[in-house]
């Protein structure tokens, strides 16, 4: 443990309001932490630069709410919430799935979506299957909410459209995938307790063999998740066959920019990133009447 | 001042501390309360050595700043089953060699009763993955798979 905790300040103002309050009469010094499974590493690693910390665990932030329309996730739940609650289950099961996949059972218990989001690794699990589901953002502060696409969130490398003083206060999923055919898949080195070399998510509907919807959300190939649009254009009318699964390789060439990294090599994950979409149109083909 | 009073009901006591707001639970739990039983791995969550259940959810106890524990209630591996009695998961441990070393065997226990609390009989494949954040460095995991499918075939309760 390479830390001295008496160096480090954690306040719990208490309230969800109470925080926002010190996060904007403050702005900019108090560093916040909900979960802690991403603070908390970089603490025992004595590398957390941040030195005062505002408690953001907060039942307020842990609500799931579903209506007619939409299901709306509080940035503070845990993937494991998530991966419980039975309407993600029913309506947004690329959702459930890309939350089994974050490191152990622990850290799901733990891990909050707002927290994924905000830290904003281009590795992250769960941006996938949000660029799928066309998920929108509410952001907090003392000056009110405000709504986001969540595909107007990334604005680079770790660098988000969150104020100094914001919030994620919920996840935002509109109900109008059901029916759709979907697909998701990460490749790590172990089934758990693995950062992505490439994770992949979509959504999709055919009819009579060409595709006339597809969202596709991939981490691990540009400095922030991706939502694919290139690849999506190309796909869209068309038939999943060789000559399609060549193009869709072209597109993804032309609108990801995959690194060589401590996980995983450009090569790998170029290869990978063609060979899942093509694993993925197999699916849909087979899987439409 | 980052140095407070922080109260936790730690198996089934309530325990107050005087620590800094971002001691490690971890810490806490072996420094101040003697609670030795749980381990440090890796000291970033990725071993589940330091596992304890806290408010009914098996977490990484170096994750967590004692701060966000206050209030908690806390089961660590003490307090799995009272002295000189074996809970079914640790009868099962013994008795399929699931422990060499024993440093994973706390959170591993843990888990397994964490797992067995939400799947009475689990599958193969639930039991690795409710496992799944807990790792062995001499076991190979087969036998304490084996624990953990012989545990749930037990009849629960203490044994002597």
């Amino acid at each position: 443990m390479r830390s001295y905790p008496a160096d480090y300040e954690l306040v719990t103002p208490g309230s969800l309001n109470a925080v926002l309050q010190l996060i904007n009469d403050e702005a900019g010094r108090w560093t916040p932490i909900a979960g802690g499974t991403e603070l908390m590493v970089l603490y025992g690693a004595g590398r957390l630069t941040a030195r005062k910390l505002v408690n953001i665990s907060l039942p307020e932030l842990r609500g799931i709410v579903e209506d007619g329309d939409s299901i709306s996730i509080g940035g503070g739940c845990s993937f494991t919430q998530i991966r419980r609650h039975p309407g993600i289950q029913k309506h947004f099961p690329l959702l459930a799935q890309c939350a089994s996949w974050i490191g152990g059972i622990a850290n799901q218990n733990r891990g909050t979506i707002g927290g994924n989001l905000a830290n904003a690794s281009p590795a992250a699990d769960s941006p996938p299957a949000l660029f799928a589901y066309a998920a929108e953002l509410e952001l907090i502060s003392v000056r009110g909410p405000r709504r986001i696409l969540y595909e107007q969130f990334h604005l680079g490398y770790k660098k988000t459209a969150l104020a100094s003083d914001e919030l994620i206060g919920s996840v935002i999923l509109p109900k109008r995938f059901n029916g759709a055919l979907g697909y998701a898949r990460k490749v790590g080195a172990r089934n758990a307790q693995a950062i992505s070399k490439i994770c992949v998510a979509a959504i999709a509907r055919l009819r009579n063999g060409r595709v006339v919807e597809i969202r596709i959300g991939m981490g691990s190939v540009a400095p922030t998740p991706l939502r694919l649009s290139r690849t999506e254009q190309v796909l869209l009318g068309a038939t999943p066959n060789a000559a399609t699964i060549a193009e869709v390789r072209r597109a993804l060439s032309s609108e990801t920019a995959p690194i060589d990294d401590i996980r995983s090599t450009t090569s790998y994950r170029t290869l990978v990133a063609g060979n899942l979409l093509e694993e993925m149109l197999r699916a849909f083909a087979g899987a439409s009447p | 001042m980052s140095v407070r009073q922080f109260s936790v009901r730690v198996n089934g006591v309530e325990r107050s501390v005087t620590a800094p707001s971002m001691a490690r639970l971890l810490d806490v739990l072996r420094h101040e309360f003697d609670l030795t039983g749980t381990k440090e791995g890796c000291g970033e969550g990725e071993c589940g050595s330091c596992s304890v259940i806290l408010n009914g959810e098996l977490i990484n106890s170096c994750l967590v700043p004692v701060a966000q524990a206050d209030g908690a209630t806390i089961l660590t591996i003490e307090g799995v089953c009272g002295h000189e009695k074996l809970n079914r998961v640790q009868r099962a441990f013994l008795e399929c060699g699931g422990a060499q070393c024993g440093i994973c065997t706390p959170g591993m226990i843990l888990a397994t009763l964490h797992l067995l609390d939400r799947h009475p009989h689990p599958t193969r494949d639930q039991i690795r993955e409710g496992l799944n954040g807990n790792l062995c460095r001499c076991t190979g995991y087969m036998r304490i798979f084996e624990a953990a499918e012989k545990a749930a075939n037990s009849e629960s309760g203490a044994v002597e």
